[in-house]
């Protein structure tokens, strides 16, 4: 028996889209073998993973609605992020280092707070968000330099940068950005209400509204505009993009620009809400899980929309299975990885149909 | 169980292959005779290739029989076929460029090798055929020719009985192709079979024992090529008398439209080839055609003509008279220049998108009606891509389908459309016709001969000799990055082309030497 | 005396910090030299790190090499049913498996943490392992050090001195042509793809064995993706594979001594300092075209597709 692929003369346009669902199912089954294995009925882990998250959907009671808002926070930084990359990974720009960016803007950002403590107008949010996105844009901007320049792997150093601004962060938290009064804890000052994201009602911030606003200005800019059209065709076929004056390096530069600065952005407001201060760890992994949400939605940035609210429900069902499952929360990476490698493995039917041929006639040649 | 003397070497009986809806080999039967150089002939896209690939085992018949001196043989891959005694010399080479010629030819030798030997045998070989190789050179920085030799040599060490040879001329100077003959002959009168797929309608004439010609997947004839006329031959392969494209030659007069200068352009790679001092005029009203074996610089010229790499001065390149050596492709085309690239899809077409996007792609600078204020406007892409479905006549499954989804002689149809349809004042156009079938081909001629009868300047760059003589006014030949003189088409022998095909520019200064 | 000591055990630290690059990055190169390019080296150092631990707190550090091999070779395996049978993009799959390794090593390893693991013996060679500084240095290793100068030694041999390594870099030059010439394109990948699962599996088992015999979630510490880059630095050619890894280790460790003088250098950019040092490579020999092309696989990331 062997597996076999026509390729198909054009685009499945339904696979497009039912890959990703294919995708969620198998990964809930996986989800309950695993889920199985260790002793639990996987129906009732099933449900406290995936669906409790959601409870207020159906129940709409009030006390349910806060997992709710926690699930939108989560989903906003993965949103951010997941834009940036869809549009990067359309354009053959692997940036993967989104992770070190958001560690960028929240550094840069938070340069404010810590050095003008007592700086305290209108202003100061405004050029907090603006540092947040500049850092992360002065982080991407290495890697897109030495792509351009010297034609060095951007997903290598992209990646590598990770690591260097993880040990930046951390040596700012430990030595000069210590927050003096902290009793040595590795922690900036706590950052006050005028250098904090307004939220909506203790919990929602607006911070997910910059979400909104970017999945709805990018999905103009890809569908509509030359720009879009220029970062298609440099993704699809370098070649054609030349031969179409348009310039592969200006789409380097124009994607870590864009998404380290969406991931810096995303950075800043963790920082600005959730975490409200500098320390050695701001982010669960955001900027990789965003990787597995620009795939899940479809390279697009209204799908990286709804696919960060999924990926977001793997965080929290993360917490939620520790707690009354007494599983590890580490199992919301594993689902995670599972799912990416499911997604992949359907998409391969958005191109080619596939077969599988039993018992092949064994070929021969007869002896003479 | 042999039979004795049987009267073929080998039998196709019946072959069917089927590629998703697709019958690509209808019921073909093909009989080769021991030591006939027996020609398999038809247009492109008729089966040809389908079929000696499963002759060679690449691929496996969808029903039907395969006969091997008389014997029914399965042939399941190319190992299986080598081990017969089939060998394959393919259309586009089975070479690994980083390889050496040695490592080549080892790769299609059953079991382990010995690479002293081996080395020694090639050296050996090839020089008592006459197809000289050096065992250690590597094939990256071979030329087209030399590489033919190498899959030549790689089939000869195996003492084949039948060699397929799938387009072997296209890619060689007229006396590269005699030299091959020579080696045709020696090996058919050797005993060795040769299965010889060509179009060439006069070198079949020449050296073929028998023929079999394939139309649209069906065997439609099988004669003897030297009683036939290549009208005849070709009638048989096309189904119909082919439209003879009708050009007037009237001497032009017209200004200097396109005017190189002393173009040179370095390498920017490895396997670039650098431009040297290239000075041409294209004239209002005049096809220009440049004749050159592949490799000898065409693409790179191409490039610097459409702007895709820029040139280093402006004056090296003039578009009615404007200096424009810097400027970028959409400069050139917003001046009057349209450009359609040897590559249709990935270069002249993206390949996933949908015609309509891809007219965008060329015309999104100079075509005001496709993007106001850096936003798309798909209605007048439209409009566009319907008018040049229409005018070229682009047969396709669906209203707007992606580019891949179109045969080639379709899509060259619409990407060729697409730019004629700006009616451009100077057309560049690489290898116009290269894998389409006769019926696209001369409408691409005709539509090519017509824009400049109405004044526009035209370049045409092509391996095939049969359409340069069709569709030029003059004549200039490309080798290794430098460009001849140009000749009036009426005035250029065939034998003179591929002298400078081969790079003989003796000619060139000779007539030098001669004026002074 | 002590400073002779000193520096002894920091070549001594080296070694031991260079053989998983080594191990990992001569992997990944016969996966590329096929024309595969795997990302997820870290995922599978990952895993064979956690479950050579496991193993070996079981059975010992030797069965611990088997498990840790075993594990890189099944990830490597999806790896190759994805990219080779379901054409999935090379890039993003790699990318999959670094997240899906480091997800499933952080599970398994949960009651790991903390515990003390069974570390690889050093063979003593007699009298030849009592010579001062040479002896230790060279007869006095762990197995697996002399094992990954082997396994250079043979890759180098088998690629450039066998048909199965002709085969290797045809595949990985041209799929076209080697497919027309009756190779099996894919089963010769897929073999690939899993000895360098194997090798990177094995590299991780080297880290929770003997560099530190103990678990810590992400104690591959990008060490994978220092292994791809090294393929690169080195141009696809054994020899320079291993040299390059030595380098590296020498810088990491060389970081790790200067920390403990305690010169008043931040900790974090001595640790830091591989990193940096892999971005600075990566440009040098980027920048040096004649350098990579020549030996870049043609084929590296390229699906292939058999028409049948």
């Amino acid at each position: 028996m062997r597996l076999l692929l026509e390729k198909r003369s054009e685009h499945s346009h339904t696979m497009v889209y039912l890959s990703p669902v294919i995708a969620i199912g198998l990964t809930l089954v996986t989800g309950a073998i695993i889920f199985a294995f260790d002793g639990l009925n996987p129906l009732e882990a099933l449900y406290v993973y995936f669906l409790e998250p959601l409870k207020y959907l159906w129940t709409f009671a009030p006390d349910d609605l806060w997992s709710l808002e926690q699930l939108a926070v989560k989903a906003a930084p993965l949103a951010l992020i997941g834009a940036g990359l869809s549009v990067s990974y359309l354009a053959n720009v692997w940036n993967i280092g989104a992770e070190g960016q958001l560690t960028a803007g929240a550094i840069f950002g938070s340069a404010i707070p810590v050095m003008f403590p007592e700086w305290q107008s209108p202003l100061t949010l405004v050029l907090m968000l603006v540092f947040g996105v500049l850092g992360g844009m002065a982080w991407a901007s290495i890697p897109a330099f030495l792509k351009n320049r010297f034609g060095a792997s951007e997903i290598l150093t992209s990646l590598m940068l990770v690591y260097v601004a993880g040990l930046l962060l951390d040596w700012l938290v430990r030595g000069p950005w210590r927050d003096p009064g902290g009793h040595n804890f590795p922690q900036t000052i706590a950052f006050s209400d005028w250098q904090l994201l307004p939220s909506f009602d203790g919990t929602l911030h607006i911070g997910t509204l910059f979400a909104v606003i970017a999945a709805a200005a990018l999905t103009v800019l890809m569908g509509r505009s030359l720009k879009g059209f220029e970062i298609r065709v440099l993704g699809a076929s370098p070649r054609a993009g030349r031969f179409a004056g348009f310039s592969r390096k200006g789409a380097v530069w124009f994607c870590f620009m864009l998404s380290g600065g969406l991931a810096g952005l995303a950075g800043i407001s963790e920082v600005m809400s959730t975490v409200g201060q500098l320390q050695p760890s701001i982010s669960p992994g955001y900027g990789f899980t965003a990787i597995i949400v620009a795939f899940l939605g479809r390279l697009n940035p209204i799908g990286a929309l709804v696919a960060a609210l999924a990926l977001a429900i793997s965080y929290l069902g993360g917490e939620a299975a520790q707690v009354s499952l007494q599983i590890s929360d580490k199992i919301a990476k594993v689902f995670q990885g599972i799912l990416l490698f499911y997604i992949l493995a359907c998409d391969s039917m958005i191109l080619y149909r596939p077969r599988l041929i039993f018992n092949r006639a064994p070929a021969a040649v007869p002896a003479e | 169980m042999v039979t004795e003397n049987p009267e073929y070497l080998l039998e196709a009986l019946h072959v069917v292959k089927v590629f998703g809806t697709l019958r690509a080999n209808d019921d073909v039967t093909l009989r080769v005779k021991p030591g006939e150089i027996h020609a398999f002939l038809g247009e492109n896209g008729a089966g040809k290739s389908t079929l000696v690939k499963m002759i060679y085992g690449a691929l496996q018949p969808t029903s039907g029989e395969f006969r091997w001196k008389g014997k029914s043989v399965n042939v399941g891959n190319p190992a299986a076929a080598r081990k017969l005694g089939i060998g394959m010399v393919f259309q586009h080479f089975s070479l690994f460029e980083a390889l050496t010629v040695a490592e080549n030819i080892a790769l299609a030798m059953p079991g382990d090798f010995d690479m002293a030997k081996l080395s020694e045998k090639i050296a050996r070989v090839s020089k008592e055929y006459g197809l000289p190789l050096e065992p250690t050179a590597i094939v990256a920085d071979l030329s087209v020719g030399e590489r033919q030799r190498i899959e030549i040599v790689r089939c000869l060490l195996q003492e084949p009985r039948l060699l397929i040879m799938d387009e072997p001329t296209a890619v060689l100077t007229p006396q590269e192709a005699d030299q091959l003959f020579v080696v045709l002959n020696r090996l058919s009168r050797e005993g060795c079979a040769v299965l010889y797929i060509s179009h060439r309608l006069e070198e079949v004439k020449r050296i073929c024992h028998n023929a079999t010609i394939l139309r649209h997947g069906k065997v439609v004839a099988n004669v003897d090529p030297t009683l036939e006329t290549a009208a005849s031959l070709a009638r048989l392969m096309v189904g119909a008398d082919i439209h003879v494209v009708h050009t007037v030659r009237e001497q032009s007069e017209g200004a200097a439209r396109l005017k190189l200068d002393n173009l040179n352009l370095p390498a920017d790679g490895p396997f670039v080839v650098e431009l040297k001092n290239i000075s041409l005029e294209v004239k209002a009203g005049e096809v220009i055609a440049i004749a050159g074996v592949a490799g000898n610089g065409q693409s790179e010229l191409f490039d610097a003509i459409s702007g895709e790499r820029p040139l280093a001065r402006d004056a090296m390149i003039s578009f009615d008279g404007r200096p424009s050596g810097r400027l970028g492709v959409n400069a050139r085309r917003n001046v009057g220049a349209a450009f359609v690239p040897e590559e249709r899809l990935g270069h002249g077409a993206v390949p996933g998108f949908k015609l309509s996007e891809n007219v965008v792609l060329t015309r999104h600078s100079s075509d005001r009606s496709l993007v106001k204020m850096g936003m798309l406007q798909s209605g007048g892409a439209t409009v566009v891509s319907e008018r040049v479905i229409k005018a070229f006549d682009v047969r396709k499954g669906k209203p707007d389908p992606e580019a891949r989804a179109l045969s080639g002689g379709n899509l060259q149809k619409f990407v060729i459309g697409r730019e004629l349809d700006r009616k451009p004042g100077i057309l560049v156009v690489n290898q116009p016709t290269w894998g389409v079938d006769a019926g696209a081909s001369a409408t691409i001629r005709q539509a090519i001969i017509d824009l400049s009868r109405d004044g526009s300047a035209v370049l045409v760059i092509s391996q095939d000799l049969d359409e340069i003589y069709e569709v030029a006014d003059r004549i200039a030949v490309i080798s290794r990055g430098q460009l001849s003189e140009t000749y009036r088409a009426n005035e250029i022998s065939l034998q003179q082309i591929g002298l400078l095909m081969a790079g003989a520019h003796e000619v060139k200064e000779a007539r030098h030497a001669a004026t002074a | 005396m002590q400073d002779h000591g000193e520096l002894l055990s920091i070549i001594l630290t080296i070694i031991t910090a260079s053989t998983p690059l080594l191990l990992a990055a001569i992997g990944e190169l016969v996966v590329e030299r096929s024309g595969v390019l795997n990302l997820g080296v870290e995922g599978m150092m990952a895993v064979g790190a956690v479950c050579g631990f496991g193993t070996a707190l079981i059975f010992g550090p030797y069965v611990g090499i088997f498990a840790a091999i075993a594990a890189g070779v099944l990830l490597s395996l999806l790896f190759a049913f994805l990219t080779l049978s379901l054409v999935s993009n090379q890039v993003a799959t790699g990318l999959a498996l670094t997240l899906l390794g480091l997800g499933i090593s952080g599970l398994i390893g949960v009651g790991y943490v903390g515990q003390p693991g069974a570390k690889l013996a050093h063979i003593y060679i007699p009298l030849l392992s009592d010579i001062p500084w040479l002896g230790p240095i060279f007869f006095g290793q762990d197995v697996l050090v002399y094992f990954s100068l082997a396994l250079t030694a043979a890759v180098g041999y088998v690629l450039f001195r066998t048909k199965l390594g002709l085969v290797i870099r045809a595949v990985g030059d041209s799929h076209q042509s080697a497919h027309a010439l009756g190779y099996g394109v894919i089963p010769v990948r897929y073999a690939c793809v899993a000895f360098g699962g194997g090798c990177a599996g094995l590299a991780g088992g080297y880290l929770s064995m003997a560099y530190t015999p103990q678990w810590v979630e992400n104690m591959t510490a990008g060490r994978g993706w220092i292994a791809l880059a090294l393929v690169v630095f080195a141009s696809w050619l054994p020899k320079r594979v291993a040299i390059g890894a030595y380098l590296f280790g020498m810088v990491s460790i060389l970081g790790l001594a200067v920390q403990t003088k305690g010169l008043g250098i931040p900790s974090q950019l001595l640790t830091s300092l591989p990193y940096i040092v892999t971005i600075v490579a990566l440009v040098i020999i980027s920048g040096n075209r004649a350098l990579t092309r020549a030996n870049t696989p043609a084929c590296l990331g390229q699906p292939f597709v058999p028409d049948r």
